[in-house]
């Protein structure tokens, strides 16, 4: 029987992430986030996880980081204000190196700004958000069914190396209800992080390995070790020597750069031929694709690349995109006042012309103010 | 000091971490008497290192879980207790032991503070009252004593103080007491019926950090603080009420608050098995 269902993004984001095997969720209320934090409220029990809703959104985030620490796939879910208060916590899980999945449905900003209303505000605030060099993956669906699945996704990247993962919705995406064929997502075999095996006197927490990705070990296990937020040399203990200090931190952030075919992820559509290509995310990749369909009709040989794994940025893929179709001209439509751009141009150092396109009123970007704007630029 | 044992096989060397030695407390401070009273307290309830997660925020006291010979987690500035409430809902088989500061607990923690009272998941908090910010040289606390000196109240502290028993009775939780440094036997009975109780324990410890806060106050070394501090408090015996009035001096010890309210844990739990029964609704 095919399970073939009306799935808001926001309810997606939380069914996804449970059938990652994520057992713990720890939140608190806020638009346009809510339904992910209700979501969970009401499934989590049915299979034995736990749901808490925490005095704030800096608690949430600890609560969550407690959780994994303690052995479980954890995750919460927040916007803008919310994402900001975050932050703290957040950073010390790119450092002491705990999975966790945080879901970030962006509202107009800055500050309580425009909560109803989408946005594509915090594409840098995903990445550069807390304080100090750090990992992190940011992944951005562009439907219900993908917020589904790049929730699960991100619970698995989390656990396979130990990174925080966001998965960055617009509001539009959050509250945007479609059919959802639960059965034609593939289902994974369940992912976890590596455990910490062997002896203790041989076992060292944050311990260099092949694939720069240390085992994990949790209380009760007999390991006993030091979780700090210090910066801490591989047995997990705070040190301030330079040299220790700098392999410590090299490794964490680099650690990704190993592992790019396991995260990495884009769509193109019409690339090929394109004079023209569009690079967006989110509802502007919708808007966009309506845009390239319009443009094509006209006879404008127009494509979109759509980065589904946001940060780390699959630049080699856009260059490679860029260099075979010979698009002159890539346009960035996103609703805020030109960030997502900013990661174009420097990916493309002048290989292609690169114009924004953004939009800050707090409406979703529209496939004319796109294919517009495509039929100005190509004059 | 009933069913206490002085002299039974307790040796504090089997729960610290002998290589993190030496430890980075300054000569004096009340910090280290606090952490042997909860490892007597941890080892008077047989609790192996094996079941026992520390964890702490930023601050003075926020280094004491690196010596202890337990999963031990240092975190945020003032999140421990956030921290922990992850940990103990993900794991009800560990004892989690929550070692924060005044600042920590009581300023940039406060919330997280009264809201572990009030839900009474089943953990300790030791919150370490040194009426100062001892590492980052000096600074007011929420709990330092009036016209007290420090590097931000130059002309002597004009802020009231928190009493922060009176805090966590009032938040809700199920087990608060407060012991000085000098009482080392009387803080290890306390710490022990705090981790024993089953819901959220609230211990203050009366601290002394001499070093600065004793320095700049004209206090004296550690043994005549130590004193003064024992000399101004009011042993307490517990008579089933509440009653600990908002005074910032003239505090009293012992057990302070004991409240029979179900832990959090477990009646989350109960709710989830509840639902669990009841296949095909939701």
């Amino acid at each position: 029987m095919s399970q073939r269902i009306n799935l808001q993004g926001n309810h997606a984001c939380a069914l996804g992430a449970i059938r990652a095997g994520c057992r713990f969720f720890a939140g608190y209320p806020i638009t346009p986030s809510s339904e992910v934090a209700e979501s969970m409220a009401r499934e989590l029990p049915k299979v034995g996880g736990t749901f808490i809703q925490m005095e704030d959104e800096i608690a949430s985030m600890a609560a969550v980081i407690g959780a994994s620490m303690g052995g479980m796939k954890s995750m919460t879910a927040t916007s803008g204000p919310g994402f900001s208060l975050k932050q703290e916590n957040l950073g010390y899980a790119c450092g002491a190196e705990i999975p966790c999945v945080i879901v970030n449905v962006m509202r107009g900003g800055p500050s309580t700004g425009m909560p109803t209303r989408p946005s594509q505000g915090d594409i840098m605030q995903a990445r550069w958000g807390t304080h100090g060099d750090h990992p992190i993956i940011v992944l951005a669906p562009a439907s219900a069914a993908e917020a589904f699945s790049e929730t699960s996704r991100a619970v698995e990247l989390s656990e396979q190396l130990r990174v925080p993962v966001v998965v960055l919705l617009d509001e539009a995406i959050g509250h945007l209800v479609e059919t959802v064929d639960l059965d034609a997502i593939p289902e994974t075999p369940e992912v976890w992080r590596k455990w910490a095996e062997g002896p203790k006197q041989d076992y060292e927490p944050y311990a260099v390995t092949d694939d720069m990705v240390p085992p994990m070990s949790r209380p009760g296990d007999g390991y006993r070790t030091h979780t700090t937020g210090l910066t801490h040399a591989p047995n997990g203990f705070p040190t301030q020597n330079p040299a220790i200090a700098e392999a410590a931190l090299t490794r964490t952030t680099t650690k990704l750069d190993l592992h790019r075919e396991r995260y990495e992820s884009w769509r193109v559509r019409q690339c090929d031929d394109a004079d023209l290509l569009i690079v967006a995310i989110g509802i502007s990749a919708r808007a966009a694709q309506a845009a390239v369909d319009d443009l094509r009709a006209d006879g404008v040989k127009a494509g979109l690349f759509r980065p589904v794994t946001l940060w780390p940025f699959p630049e080699e893929a856009l260059r490679e995109v860029v260099a075979s179709s010979g698009a002159k001209t890539v346009l960035v439509p996103e609703m805020n006042q030109g960030q997502l751009v900013l990661e174009v141009e420097r990916v493309l150092k002048g290989s292609a012309g690169t114009v924004g396109l953004g939009r800050i009123d707090g409406e979703a970007i529209t496939p004319d103010q796109i294919a517009g704007k495509a039929r100005e630029i190509l004059g | 000091m009933k069913d206490v044992d002085v002299l039974d096989d307790f040796d504090i060397e089997d729960y610290i971490r002998q290589d993190q030695m030496p430890h980075f407390l300054c000569p004096g401070c009340g910090h280290g008497i606090a952490l042997r009273a909860l490892m007597w307290a941890i080892h008077d309830l047989a609790i192996p290192k094996d079941k026992l997660a520390v964890v702490s925020g930023i601050g003075c006291s926020g280094r004491l879980s690196g010596y202890v010979d337990a999963s031990t987690f240092h975190t945020t500035h003032g999140r421990p207790l956030a921290f922990a409430t992850g940990l103990a809902l993900a794991r009800p088989d560990l004892h989690v032991i929550v070692i924060s500061g005044d600042g920590d607990c009581l300023a940039i923690g406060g919330n997280h503070m009264i809201h572990s009272c009030r839900r009474n998941l089943n953990m300790t908090c030791m919150m370490l009252n040194n009426e100062i910010y001892g590492m980052t040289g000096g600074q007011v606390s929420p709990t330092t004593s009036s016209d007290r000196f420090t590097t931000t109240t130059p002309a002597g502290n004009t802020e009231p103080v928190f009493d922060a028993c009176a805090l966590a009775a009032a938040a809700g939780a199920s087990f608060v007491g407060r012991e000085v440094t000098l009482q080392i036997l009387a803080l290890r009975e306390l710490l022990r019926d705090a981790i024993a109780n089953d819901g959220f324990s609230f211990v203050e410890v009366i601290s002394d950090c001499t070093e600065i806060y004793g320095r700049k106050n004209d206090l004296g070394a550690s043994p005549e603080m130590m004193m003064s501090q024992k000399s101004s408090m009011r042993p307490f015996a517990y008579r089933n009420t509440v009653d600990v009035p908002f005074r910032p001096t003239g505090l009293k010890t012992g057990v302070l608050a004991k409240t029979d309210r179900p832990e959090y844990g477990k009646a989350y739990r109960a709710m989830t098995e509840k639902l669990r029964g009841k296949k095909g609704r939701g």
